[in-house]
């Protein structure tokens, strides 16, 4: 019995995951059986990909011990540079690699400027949130452009067949998501980055690379960021400038309610994925069951201070359950 | 005759115009288990950074087992059979003892390059056999470092470099802020160093510490060696005087 209560205490996302259930009973019954709905579903389904993909960017490179504010800048930088690419004549695929080349040059960027000059990732990401937004509408002129009509959306955005309930991205979203938590917990690499982001020190003295660790992580959040930014634009069918704004922190919010630890080293993608369940069903919820939207931003502060503070609490309580050794 | 397992001949560090090291030179036996005593800037930690791989010297040549060696980086120095165990830097307290025993060096059962899937299952298995042989008894290879007591983690810290088959182990202040149950416990594990056939470098200003379990004493001060005797020719008090 002990036993089991430790593993849960471990596990933050657990935790996470009961919340969710209560949340979803809840609203459930006060939008009248809507939430669960096939429409309604088939529409929260359409958004979770795209923030969750952010979110486990994000996840990943806190779990590293760094941050990244610029992910909601990206997630419109992207997409916008491919839109200008195609109106210039560029075939899809080019312009997609093109647009994650950008992507990873950003987090390169990112990463190189926080550990050469030793300034906080913080820091650097937020000159970066301002830079890709304004080279956003700076490429964009001011006008969205137009896309073509002959894009792939039947790979990316597309309900997987007529009348399903999941679009194409949920599949790219799932495909991401159990690749990010192989890398995580089955690779050698997985080790280096927790090891990177636990004791930045201690990694380094066992001869782990942490600068190249980090900046790989730096590049794999942006270049996420911005997939996450395509999968949007093709199913809005328009590039908008001013999408993601804000995001970057309802990321972070979807992280650290899904257990990850801002000072480094916690922190799994199945709790990023929890988090941005919460969150998207606090923000679905509000709306079915007619409460004034303006209470979302309300609710995810709440739930963002609650969560950190349960957390902590579960590890002080876990680390008193000692189990006796068995032989 | 069998070479030294170190040799450190005139070795010589700045540091942005302080002289931390004017021309050490120092031998090592294998088997040897040697305190390196001093105070705080006369020259240890940068001896043992520069041992270790962390620092590289600006001039003066290192010996391993008699061959000349370039230590660019803390596993150049692993890669070698030295291995080191600071105070506090050597465990990550976030993972599991199975996975800190192996960061940097993980059995991979498949991979590409440097990069591949860990094998799990040997990681645990070996860490239990790791840590038993150091006579420690542990929970799990599953519990996270950071439940350990400070003791606990230098022992799990020397199983892993015995485990890695290290010829030398280098201790950099292992003691500090552990309790004197548990400083006893660290400088029994590094007595037990010598019946494993291992040479230990033990860092310390706790002089009592370092007679309890060197056989060997060397003192530094000014950046300079001023003191090189066997344990059993000196006395405690013979050092505080020096110091």
């Amino acid at each position: 019995m002990k036993r089991f209560l430790k593993i849960y205490l471990d596990k933050p996302e657990l935790a996470g995951l009961a919340l969710l259930i209560v949340l979803i009973a809840v609203f459930e019954i006060k939008s009248n059986g809507v939430l669960l709905s096939f429409e309604n579903i088939r529409g929260v389904m359409g958004l979770l990909p795209e923030m969750a993909l952010v979110a486990i960017g994000v996840t990943i490179l806190m779990i590293c011990g760094e941050f990244d504010l610029s992910v909601g800048s990206v997630f419109a930088l992207m997409p916008m540079s491919i839109a200008v690419m195609l109106n210039a004549g560029v075939p899809f695929p080019a312009a997609l690699l093109l647009g994650l080349a950008i992507c990873a040059l950003v987090g390169l960027i990112n990463g190189y400027i926080t550990l050469q000059f030793a300034v906080p990732s913080f820091i650097t990401t937020l000159g970066m949130l301002f830079i890709a937004r304004s080279l956003t509408i700076v490429i964009s002129g001011g006008f969205p452009p137009l896309l073509p009509d002959d894009l792939p959306t039947w790979l990316f955005t597309d309900y997987i067949w007529q009348g399903a309930i999941l679009r194409m991205s949920f599949v790219w979203f799932a495909g991401i998501a159990l690749l990010a938590a192989a890398l995580l917990s089955l690779t050698n690499f997985g080790n280096w980055i927790r090891a990177t982001g636990g004791f930045n020190e201690a990694a380094a003295s066992m001869g782990i690379p942490v600068r190249r660790v980090k900046i790989v992580c730096f590049m794999l959040c942006s270049m996420l960021a911005g997939f996450a930014g395509l999968l949007q634009v093709l199913r809005l069918g328009s590039p908008l400038p001013s999408i993601g704004e804000g995001l970057e922190l309802q990321a972070v919010a979807a992280a650290v309610i899904g257990g990850t630890a801002l000072a480094g080293g916690i922190g799994t993608v199945f709790g990023a994925i929890i988090g941005t369940l919460l969150i998207r069903t606090i923000d679905n919820g509000l709306v079915l069951s007619r409460v004034d939207a303006n209470w979302f931003k309300f609710a995810i502060g709440v739930l963002t201070m609650f969560a950190v503070i349960a957390n902590a609490w579960m590890a002080k309580m876990s680390r008193k359950i000692k189990v006796e050794a068995h032989k | 005759m069998t070479s030294p397992i170190i040799e450190c001949r005139n070795l010589q560090k700045w540091y942005s115009g302080v002289h931390a090291l004017k021309n050490v030179s120092l031998t090592i036996e294998p088997g040897e288990s040697v305190g390196l005593v001093g105070d705080n800037g006369a020259g240890k930690s940068t001896l043992i950074k520069i041992l270790s791989g962390v620092h590289h010297q600006d001039s003066g040549r290192i010996l391993i087992e008699g061959k000349e060696v370039d230590f660019r980086s803390p596993k150049d120095a692993m890669r070698h059979g030295l291995e080191t165990i600071y105070q506090y830097n050597s465990m990550v307290p976030t993972m599991s003892i199975a996975r800190n025993l192996f960061i940097g060096r993980e059995p991979l059962k498949w991979k590409v390059g440097n990069f591949g899937l860990m094998d799990q299952k040997r990681m645990r298995a070996e860490s239990v056999q790791a840590i038993a042989n150091v006579d420690l008894h542990l929970r799990s290879p599953d519990a996270l470092v950071g439940e350990l007591s400070g003791g606990q983690r230098q022992g799990v810290a020397i199983a892993r470099a015995m485990h890695f088959k290290s010829k030398v182990l280098i201790l950099d202040e292992p003691t500090n802020h552990l309790s004197v149950k548990e400083t006893n416990k660290v400088i029994g594990f590094v007595r037990g160093l010598k019946a494993q056939g291992l040479t230990g470098i033990f860092i310390s200003h706790n002089i009592q510490h370092v007679f309890q379990s060197c056989d060997r004493i060397v003192a530094m001060a000014r950046g300079e060696i001023v003191f090189d005797r066997p344990t059993a020719q000196t006395s405690i008090d013979e050092i505080h005087e020096l110091l």
